[in-house]
C-alpha cells in the first residue's frame, strides 16, 4: 500500500507558537487513523498541516505524492476536511450547499442527494435553510459536503460532535465504507470508545509530536 | 474556468437574495446619506448641482465597502475561510467569481441610487452614455479592488475595521476620476469626462491583472 501521508520531523508555527513540534508519522492508503491527544497536543494543527492550510516550516511533508512545502493547493482536490466549525453557508438551503461544495470541489452535483441520504438526513429538509438547522442536522450537512467530493484522503475533526448515537454509528459505517473503497481517514476524537471501534490504528501526539504509535513497526 | 467563476457568482447572489443585505440595508443607508446631504445643502442648489457627481461616488464608495465587507464575511462565518480555501476551483475563478457577484450587487445599488440622485438634487442627464459606461467602469474597478484587498483582510481579526483602511485609499482615483465623468455626463463641467472613465477602466485592468496574479499568495497568506 502506498504512503497516503509522509511527514518527517515536520516542524509548523502558528503566530510565533510552535504547534507541530518534529511529527514523524506516515500513513498509508485505506487506513483508518485516530489522533488522539490532549487539548493543545497538536491534533486539529496536524489535521490543518495535512491539508495544506498550515504551513510546514521544517521537514519533510508530503501528502498524496505532494510536496507540501512546494505545492499545498494542488492536493487539497483531493482531500475532504471537516473541521471544528462547519464551513456551512447558513443562508444556503441544505441541499444547496452540498451541491456547491460537490461542483466546486471538481464533482457532479447530482452527488449531493446521495450524500445527504447517506449521512441520514431527512429529504423533507433539504430545502430548509442551514440557519434553521440543529447543531446536529448542520454537522450532517457538512459530513455530506465531504462526501459529496469524493476524497482521497479524509480529514476529520472530533466528526462525531453533535451527533445522536444513530447518527454516530452511521457515520462510522461511512468511513469504513470509505476506506474499503480505498480511501484514507485520518479523524482526532475523544469520544473513545466509539473512536477506537473504529480506527484500525491509533496516533498518540503531545507536545506537537508523536508520543504513541499503535500502528509503528 | 468560466463555470466556475458563474458557479461562485451564483453562490454568492444567491446568498445576497435569500440575506437581502445588499438591498434591504446597505441600499437604503446609501440612500439616507444621498438624502442627507441634500437636505445639508438644500439652502445651496447650485453647489448641490456641482457636486451631485462627487456625492454619488462618495455615497457608492461607502455603500460598496459594506458589500465588500459582506462578501468576504459569508467567507469567515462558520470557518468558511478554511472551506474557500480548500476549494479544487482555480484560484483565477474564485477572484474572479468574487468580483463578478461584487459588480453585479454594486450595479444594483448604484440602480436605486442614481435616480435618487436625479430627484434630488435636481440635475439633468447630459450624455447618458458616459454616464452609463463611467459607472460601468467605476463599478469594474471597485469590485476587483474590493475582492483583492477584501481577501487580505478575511483571515484577521480587525477585519471589520482595517478593509475600509485599505480600500478607500486604493480607491480614491476611482473617486475622483467617477466624479469628473459624472460632472460632465450631467452636463455640469466641460471636461473630458471619457479621459476619466479611460482611466477607471486602467485601473480596472491594472488591478484585475494583479488580483489574478497575487490572489492565491493572498488566500493562503491571510
Amino acid at each position: 500500500m502506498s504512503a497516503v501521508v509522509e511527514f518527517e520531523d515536520v516542524v509548523a508555527v502558528t503566530g510565533s507558537f510552535p504547534v507541530l513540534t518534529g511529527v514523524d508519522v506516515s500513513v498509508n492508503e485505506g487506513e483508518i487513523v485516530l489522533v488522539r491527544g490532549e487539548n493543545g497536543a497538536g491534533k486539529t494543527s496536524f489535521l490543518r498541516a495535512c491539508a495544506g492550510l498550515l504551513r510546514v516550516s521544517a521537514g519533510s511533508a508530503r501528502v498524496l505524492g505532494f510536496d507540501m512545502r512546494v505545492d499545498r493547493r494542488t492536493p487539497r482536490r483531493y482531500i475532504g476536511l471537516l473541521g471544528h466549525e462547519n464551513n456551512l453557508y447558513r443562508d444556503l438551503w441544505a441541499k444547496e450547499h452540498v451541491e456547491f461544495r460537490a461542483a466546486a470541489g471538481g464533482g457532479p452535483k447530482s452527488d449531493a442527494e446521495a450524500a445527504l441520504a447517506k449521512v441520514g438526513f431527512p429529504s423533507t429538509l433539504w430545502s430548509v435553510p442551514i440557519s434553521a438547522l440543529s447543531a446536529g442536522q448542520r454537522r450532517k450537512v457538512a459530513i455530506a459536503s465531504v462526501i459529496a467530493t469524493r476524497p482521497r484522503l479524509w480529514l476529520l475533526d472530533e466528526p462525531h460532535a453533535a451527533l445522536d448515537a444513530e447518527s454516530r454509528t452511521n457515520l462510522n459505517s461511512v468511513l469504513r465504507e470509505a476506506a474499503s473503497a480505498g480511501a484514507t481517514v485520518v479523524f482526532a476524537s475523544h469520544e473513545s470508545a466509539l473512536s477506537k471501534e473504529l480506527s484500525s490504528r491509533v496516533i498518540t501526539l503531545q507536545g506537537g509530536r508523536v508520543a504513541g504509535d499503535s500502528g509503528a513497526s | 474556468m468560466l463555470a466556475e467563476v458563474l458557479l461562485l457568482a451564483r453562490k454568492d447572489l444567491r446568498i445576497e437574495w435569500r440575506a437581502k443585505v445588499a438591498l434591504g440595508q446597505v441600499a437604503p443607508l446609501t440612500l439616507l446619506i444621498v438624502v442627507i446631504f441634500a437636505f445639508a445643502l438644500d439652502a445651496n442648489a447650485p453647489l448641490l448641482e456641482l457636486g451631485a457627481g462627487g456625492l454619488y461616488w462618495v455615497a457608492i464608495l461607502y455603500g460598496g465597502t459594506l458589500l465588500t465587507q459582506r462578501s468576504f464575511e459569508l467567507e469567515t462565518e462558520d470557518g468558511n475561510f478554511d472551506g474557500f480555501r480548500m476549494s479544487s476551483m482555480k484560484v483565477h475563478s474564485l477572484f474572479l467569481g468574487k468580483a463578478l457577484a461584487l459588480f453585479v450587487q454594486i450595479c444594483l445599488l448604484e440602480i436605486v441610487l442614481g435616480p435618487a440622485i436625479l430627484l434630488f438634487y435636481d440635475v439633468q442627464v447630459a450624455n447618458w452614455a458616459l454616464l452609463v459606461t463611467a459607472g460601468v467602469a467605476g463599478t469594474m474597478a471597485f469590485s476587483v479592488c474590493g475582492v483583492l484587498w477584501g481577501v487580505m483582510a478575511a483571515g484577521l481579526r480587525v477585519r471589520t475595521t482595517l478593509l475600509p483602511l485599505l480600500l478607500v485609499p486604493v480607491l480614491a482615483p476611482v473617486l475622483l476620476a467617477g466624479s469628473r465623468a459624472f460632472e460632465t455626463a450631467l452636463g455640469v463641467r466641460a471636461d473630458a469626462g471619457w479621459s476619466w472613465t479611460s482611466l477607471m477602466f486602467v485601473i480596472s485592468a491594472v488591478h484585475t491583472v494583479v488580483g489574478l496574479g497575487a490572489f492565491g499568495f493572498l488566500l493562503e497568506e491571510s
